[in-house]
């Protein structure tokens, strides 16, 4: 079966992120006063064929540790859509 | 000493790492494909520096799921001596063959500078031909040199001599924790390290302070 799915990966709590620093700076020089934090992280949508959605997750689990998150430092986070 | 250099698509300081290694080693280097399997007999392979497949997903990252990257794997525990530089260093990182990451500087920007470095374990096969303390200069080009490791990773390499370099005199360039410019895997043959050592190993380069590190290698290779 034809299985969309979406992975999330983001960077895990006290990892320092000074992209979503700057992006939350960016965002109060623009007038939007009430930002007050930004934290930003990757979003891969993935059109996979499996066996079935147990198996899908399964491999997607297994995509994520071996290569779409770097887990030092990043968490994930697998959605079948 | 015969040297091979690891090649990605996106590399581009494999010349300059070519040429400190044919100069100081005295022959030229072998070069290796990204998509072999297996990787001729060497004394040192080298990963250069550059920004292998565009610095896709992440600094490293893809280039470090290559095949010639198991090939290298089964070297590193054979005992041959690795060496990675800037885009090689997040390459060894991501393949797991050194602990932690290189993330984007804290600062955003891009540096192209010249740093200061201290030797901060001058007994590793790279370091043998410094004196320990010794502060050196050493240029450094990159944008995610970001050294980061969990709490309990840092404790391990610190307290095992493994941090081999540190930006001294305040010159850290991109945040890295503890100031870590460069680090060794457990068993000491696999080195990686933000700064280029390749660039400044002779009087055109306006100084020889990398010289000593490829000097120390050569040494640990014909002694064996």
């Amino acid at each position: 079966m034809l299985i969309q799915a979406r992975v999330t990966v983001t960077l895990k709590n006290g990892v320092l992120d000074p992209q979503g620093k700057a992006i939350s700076g960016s965002l109060a020089a623009l007038g939007f006063a009430g930002v007050n934090a930004v934290r930003q992280g990757k979003v891969f949508d993935i059109a996979l064929e499996a066996l079935d959605r147990r198996t899908a997750e399964a491999d997607l689990n297994a995509m994520c540790e071996k290569l779409l998150a770097n887990t030092v430092i990043e968490d994930y986070a697998v959605e079948i859509v | 000493m015969t040297a091979a250099v690891i090649l990605f698509p996106g590399s581009n300081r494999d010349r300059d790492m070519i040429a400190a290694l044919e100069k100081i080693g005295g022959k030229p280097p072998l070069t290796v494909w990204h998509t072999e399997t297996s990787v001729p007999d060497a004394d040192l392979y080298v990963v250069p520096g550059g920004f292998s497949y565009g610095d896709y997903l992440r600094s490293g990252a893809i280039a470090a799921r290559s095949p010639v990257m198991d090939a290298l794997r089964r070297r590193a525990d054979e005992g041959r001596l690795i060496l990675g530089v800037c885009n090689g260093f997040q390459i060894l990182t991501e393949a797991g063959l050194l602990p932690g990451v290189l993330m984007r500087n804290a600062g955003l920007k891009f540096v192209c500078r010249e740093v200061k470095l201290k030797v901060e374990n001058a007994s590793t096969a790279f370091t043998s031909h410094y004196q320990p303390g010794q502060v050196l200069r050493c240029p450094v080009a990159h944008h995610d040199g970001n050294y980061f490791a969990d709490p309990e990773t840092l404790a391990r390499i610190e307290g095992e001599g493994r941090v081999v370099f540190r930006y001294a005199e305040g010159t850290n360039p991109n945040g890295s924790i503890n100031d870590i410019a460069g680090i060794v895997s457990e068993a000491g043959n696999v080195m990686g390290m933000m700064p280029h050592p390749e660039n400044l190993i002779e009087a055109a380069h306006g100084g020889t302070d990398g010289r000593a590190l490829f000097e120390s290698a050569l040494e640990v290779v014909e002694a064996a």
